[in-house]
C-alpha cells in the first residue's frame, strides 16, 4: 500500500475528530486533495493559494541565502576592516565562514518564527474547525528577514505570538486581516523593545555582546553596527559605495540589504503575476518623487547644512531605494493582496503613497529612520478607504447612466 | 445601425474533444423527462395526472404564480411517473413517448401581422414562453413587463460550445419568423450578435440590430453583450433568448407545432468521436452518449463545462442546453500538486504553471478543484477575465453578506451566474462564485422583486 492510500485511509479515520485540521494540513502538503467540483463550473484553474504563496517564497530563498553570507560578512568587516570596491562575486563575501556565522544566527530565527506562528495558526484552525490557511507560509519567512540579526529568540517568539493573534486571528485569519502580519510583528518589536530595534548595536551580529564584554572590562575593539540610514540621520559620513548598497554588502535588517536580489525578486513576482506591478511601480515612483522634492529643497538652499535633516534630505533621490528596507518593503510587504488596496486604480494610489510617505518619515523622523514599516502599516489602514472611493466611482457611473436615461 | 463589440478581458479555455461538424440522429429516447429545477424560481403545478395522454406541445405543468405560463411536453405520449422530493416537491415528470408522434395544433401564424398581445398569448399558450429569460435576476421573463430590448447571442465562445453557425444553418425562415414576432414585444430593438467572421444565418435577418463580436470568452455570453450595448439599469428589464430556442418558436409560428427537436453537440475529451446529434429536449442522457464514451470515471455535463449541470446516464438533457460535455472526473490525489511545475492544466498566473507558453494548446482538464476552498486573498485576477464594468469581488462579497443596497449599487441587476463562470475558474481561493451570485439574485428577487 502506497503513501497515497495510507494517508487516504487515515483521512477517513480522523474525519470529524479534532485531529482533522492538523492532519489535513499535513496531508494537503503531500497531496493536492481529491476534491471535485460540486457547484458552478466543472473545471478549475491550476492555481490554489498554496501555489501562489510558495511562489512568493521562491524569490525569498536567494535573499535568505544572501542574508546568511552578509551576516557573517558584516561581522568580519566590523572586526577586520573593510575592503572597498568588491565585485558581486567576491570571495571575500561568498565564503563558508561567513555563511556559517549567518546560518547559526538565522536558522534559529526562522525556526522560531515558523514554529510559533504556524503553531498558533493550527490551534486557531482547530478551534474554529477550518483548514490551516497558507498565509503564514510567507509571513513566517518574511519575519526573520526584516528584523535585526541579534534579536533574541524569546523576543521574536513573543512578537510572533502577538502579531499572529492580534494582527490576524482576531479578524478571522488569512484574508480577513487589516494589517500586514509580518509588519505587525516587526512593529511590536520596534515599539516594545526600542533599544533592540534601532541604534548602532543590533545590526551586526555580536555587536551587543561585544559591547557588554567591553563594559565588563574585556580588552576588545567595539563593533560599530550602524546602518547607513542611522548614520545619515545623525549627519555622519559612511564608507559604502553605491555598488555596495546595490549589491547589499551593508548592515541592516537581515534580508533588506541586497537591492539587486530584491529587484530580481520583484521582477519574478511581476512576471508570475503573483505580485502587483501596479503597487510596486507606483511605490517606486512615489519614493522617487519625494526624494526629488527633498533634493530640490536642498538645491534651492532652503535648508542649511547644519540642519539635522540635511544628511537624509541631500541623499540623492534614487539612493533611497537602495537604503534600508524600502525596496524589500515595496516588493514583499506592500504587495500583500489582503492588506493592500484591492482595486486596480486603488493600487496606484496605495503604492504611490507608500513610497512617498516612507521617504517622508525617513527624512523627518531621525528617531525612526525606517519609515517603510510605518508607511505600509499606515496605508494598510487606509487601503479600504481608498477602495471605498474607487468603488463609489463605479457606483456613481452606474447612477449617472440611469439619470441620463430618465432625463 | 451596427455596433461591433470587441473585448480584451477574458479567457479562452481550449479543451480537447471539440465536436466534428457531422450531424447524426441520436437514438430516440423512450422516456422524456421534464425537470422543474431547469426553470429557476418557478413553482410547478401539474396540469395532467399520471396515466394521462399528452400531445407534443400540450402543457404538463404550469407556473403557480402565473397560470398562463405553461410548460409543454416535448413529445406525445403517456405521463408515466412523477418523482417527488421533500415536501412533495416535484423533481421530474416522465413521459413515455408514442411511437407515432402527434402534435398539438396551435395554428399557423403570420408573425408580421401579429400584435404584441397576440404574440404573448400565443407563446404562453404553446409553451414557448419559458425560452425567454430576463435580466435582472436571470429567470424566465415576466410576461407582464415590456423589455427595453431583447438580446440574442449567436456567438458561442464557451469551451467546446456548439457552433451556432453550424447548428442553425438552413433555419433562416424559422429564425426570421421568431425575431419578427419578438420584435413586437419590446419597446426597443432586438439585438443579435454573431461572431466576427461568421456566416451565421442570423446575419441576413431583418427587424434586428446586428452586432459582430470578437475577443475571448465571455464575448459570446449574452451578459457581456448587454453590458457593451445597452446595460440594464435599475428598473429596466431586458430579455434574452438562445438561438436554438428561436428555431422552436419560429417553427411554432410557421407550422403551428411545438417541435422540441434540436441539434446538440456531444463534446469533451472523454467522448470517443465528438459530433453533433439531432435529439429532443428532455431526452435521456443515455440515449445521447451510450456507447460513445471512453472507459473510466467520467463527469457527464448537460451544457458546457463552465455553466452546465452534472448528470449521469439516467440524467436528462437540460431544457436550455444544446450540448453535452463529458470530461474525466478528477477524484484523485496529486503528489505535491501545489508546488510541482504544471504543464497540463490552464492557469492565468505563471507561478510554475506553463500554460502561457502554449496559447494554442488544447488541454484535457478534469473536475479536480486543484486545491481547497479559502477566504478571498488574491486580488486583481478576476478583473483580468471579467469584461463588465463591475467590481466582481466586491459584488460577490456583497452577496455573501446579503447587503441588498450594495448589491444593487454594484450592478447586481446586470449579471447572471454565468457571467461569473470565468472568475470562478481562475479563483485561487476556489470560491463558488456562480452559486453565490445565484443566491444573491434569488434574495433580491424575493426581497425587491
Amino acid at each position: 500500500m502506497g503513501l497515497k492510500e495510507k494517508l487516504h485511509n487515515i483521512k477517513g479515520k480522523v474525519k470529524g475528530t479534532k485531529w482533522q485540521t492538523m492532519f489535513g494540513a499535513v496531508h494537503t502538503l503531500f497531496y493536492t486533495p481529491n476534491e471535485i467540483t460540486h457547484s458552478g463550473g466543472h473545471i478549475k484553474g491550476a492555481d490554489d493559494l498554496k501555489r501562489l504563496m510558495t511562489n512568493v517564497i521562491i524569490p525569498l530563498i536567494p535573499v535568505l541565502i544572501f542574508a546568511m553570507f552578509n551576516v557573517g560578512f558584516q561581522q568580519n568587516i566590523a572586526i577586520n576592516g573593510y575592503q572597498e570596491g568588491m565585485s558581486f562575486f567576491s570571495g571575500e563575501f561568498w565564503n563558508f565562514d561567513n555563511f556559517l556565522i549567518g546560518a547559526i544566527k538565522l536558522v534559529p530565527l526562522l525556526l522560531v518564527s515558523y514554529v510559533v506562528g504556524l503553531g498558533i495558526e493550527i490551534i486557531f484552525a482547530t478551534i474554529n474547525n477550518h483548514e490551516v490557511e497558507e498565509g503564514y507560509f510567507v509571513s513566517g519567512m518574511l519575519v526573520p528577514l526584516i528584523i535585526p540579526i541579534d534579536t533574541p529568540l524569546w523576543m521574536l517568539a513573543v512578537a510572533v505570538a502577538f502579531g499572529v493573534v492580534i494582527g490576524k486571528e482576531v479578524f478571522g485569519g488569512t484574508g480577513m486581516n487589516i494589517l500586514n502580519p509580518a509588519l505587525t510583528i516587526r512593529a511590536f518589536l520596534f515599539f516594545a523593545y526600542p533599544t533592540w530595534m534601532s541604534g548602532d548595536k543590533v545590526w551586526v551580529a555580536g555587536a551587543k555582546e561585544r559591547a557588554n564584554e567591553i563594559v565588563a572590562g574585556a580588552n576588545l575593539d567595539a563593533i560599530s553596527g550602524e546602518t547607513i540610514l542611522g548614520s545619515l540621520a545623525q549627519g555622519k559620513e559612511f564608507a559604502y559605495s553605491t555598488w555596495d548598497m546595490f549589491f547589499g554588502f551593508i548592515p541592516g535588517s537581515v534580508g533588506e540589504t541586497s537591492a539587486l536580489l530584491i529587484l530580481l525578486a520583484g521582477l519574478y513576482l511581476i512576471f508570475t503575476k503573483v505580485g502587483s506591478w501596479r503597487i510596486m511601480l507606483s511605490a517606486v515612483i512615489g519614493s522617487l518623487v519625494m526624494g526629488l522634492i527633498f533634493n530640490a529643497v536642498v538645491d534651492a538652499g532652503i535648508i542649511s547644512e547644519t540642519s539635522k535633516f540635511y544628511g537624509l534630505m541631500s541623499t540623492e533621490f534614487w539612493h533611497h531605494l537602495l537604503l534600508g528596507g524600502l525596496a524589500f518593503g515595496i516588493v514583499f510587504m506592500a504587495t500583500d493582496p489582503v492588506t493592500g488596496s484591492q482595486t486596480n486604480k486603488g493600487k496606484w494610489i496605495y503604492g504611490f503613497l507608500i513610497g512617498f510617505i516612507s521617504v517622508l518619515i525617513r527624512v523627518f523622523n531621525p528617531a525612526y529612520p525606517e519609515g517603510v514599516m510605518l508607511a505600509i502599516l499606515l496605508m494598510n489602514v487606509f487601503a479600504p478607504t481608498i477602495d471605498h472611493y474607487i468603488v463609489r466611482g463605479n457606483v456613481k457611473r452606474r447612477l449617472k447612466r440611469l439619470k441620463a436615461k430618465t432625463a | 445601425m451596427s455596433q461591433d463589440i470587441r473585448i480584451k478581458k477574458g479567457l479562452d479555455i481550449k479543451l480537447k474533444g471539440e465536436s466534428e461538424k457531422i450531424t447524426e440522429n441520436a437514438i430516440s429516447s423512450n422516456v422524456y423527462t421534464l425537470k422543474p429545477e431547469d426553470f429557476h424560481s418557478i413553482i410547478p403545478k401539474l396540469s395532467v395526472k399520471v396515466g394521462a395522454k399528452v400531445k407534443a406541445g400540450e402543457p404538463v405543468f404550469y407556473n403557480k404564480a402565473n397560470e398562463d405560463m405553461k410548460f409543454p411536453s416535448p413529445v406525445s405520449g403517456e405521463l408515466i411517473d412523477i418523482i417527488r422530493g421533500e415536501k412533495r416537491k416535484i423533481l421530474a415528470v416522465k413521459i413515455q413517448a408514442d411511437s407515432e408522434q402527434q402534435y398539438a395544433d396551435f395554428g399557423v401564424k403570420d408573425s408580421k401581422s401579429m400584435k404584441a398581445d397576440e404574440v404573448k398569448s400565443h407563446l404562453l399558450a404553446a409553451g414557448c414562453w419559458p425560452f425567454i429569460m430576463q435580466r435582472p435576476y436571470a429567470v424566465i421573463a415576466d410576461p407582464a413587463k415590456t423589455p427595453k430590448a431583447i438580446f440574442i447571442s449567436a456567438y458561442a465562445s464557451a469551451p467546446l460550445a456548439a457552433n451556432y453557425d453550424y447548428v442553425l444553418a438552413g433555419k433562416e425562415n424559422e429564425l426570421q419568423a421568431a425575431v419578427t414576432a419578438l420584435s413586437k414585444l419590446t419597446s426597443g430593438v432586438v439585438h443579435v450578435s454573431v461572431g466576427k467572421k461568421s456566416n451565421s444565418p442570423l446575419t441576413s435577418l431583418s427587424d434586428v440590430t446586428l452586432h459582430k463580436v470578437s475577443g475571448p470568452h465571455p464575448s459570446g455570453n449574452v451578459g457581456t453583450q448587454i453590458a457593451k450595448i445597452d446595460p440594464v439599469n435599475k428598473g429596466e428589464v431586458v430579455w434574452t433568448i438562445a438561438p436554438q430556442d428561436l428555431v422552436i418558436i419560429g417553427e411554432l409560428l410557421l407550422t403551428g407545432k411545438f417541435n422540441a427537436e434540436r441539434i446538440i453537440a456531444l463534446a469533451g475529451s472523454f467522448v470517443t468521436a465528438p459530433k453533433y446529434y439531432k435529439t429532443k429536449i428532455g431526452s435521456s442522457i443515455s440515449s445521447i452518449v451510450e456507447g460513445k464514451l471512453n472507459e473510466g470515471n467520467s463527469r457527464i455535463i448537460s451544457g458546457n463545462v463552465l455553466t452546465g449541470t452534472t448528470q449521469n446516464l439516467k440524467g436528462v438533457l437540460g431544457y436550455y442546453n444544446n450540448m453535452v460535455t463529458v470530461i474525466p472526473e478528477g477524484d484523485d490525489y496529486e503528489f505535491f500538486g501545489w508546488t510541482m511545475p504544471v504543464f497540463k492544466k490552464i492557469s492565468t498566473s505563471r507561478a510554475l504553471t506553463f500554460s502561457w507558453l502554449f496559447p494554442n494548446k488544447k488541454f484535457d482538464l478534469n473536475t479536480n478543484t486543484n486545491g481547497e476552498q479559502r477566504a478571498f486573498v488574491v486580488t486583481g485576477n478576476y478583473e483580468e477575465v471579467f469584461p463588465l464594468d463591475i467590481y466582481p469581488m466586491q459584488l460577490l462579497k456583497a452577496c455573501m453578506y446579503k447587503d441588498l443596497d450594495e448589491m444593487e449599487q454594484l450592478g447586481m441587476y446586470e449579471v447572471a451566474p454565468e457571467d461569473f463562470a470565468l472568475t470562478e475558474f481562475v479563483c485561487v481561493s476556489k470560491q463558488p462564485h456562480q452559486e453565490t451570485i445565484r443566491k444573491g439574485l434569488d434574495l433580491m428577487l424575493k426581497e425587491i422583486g
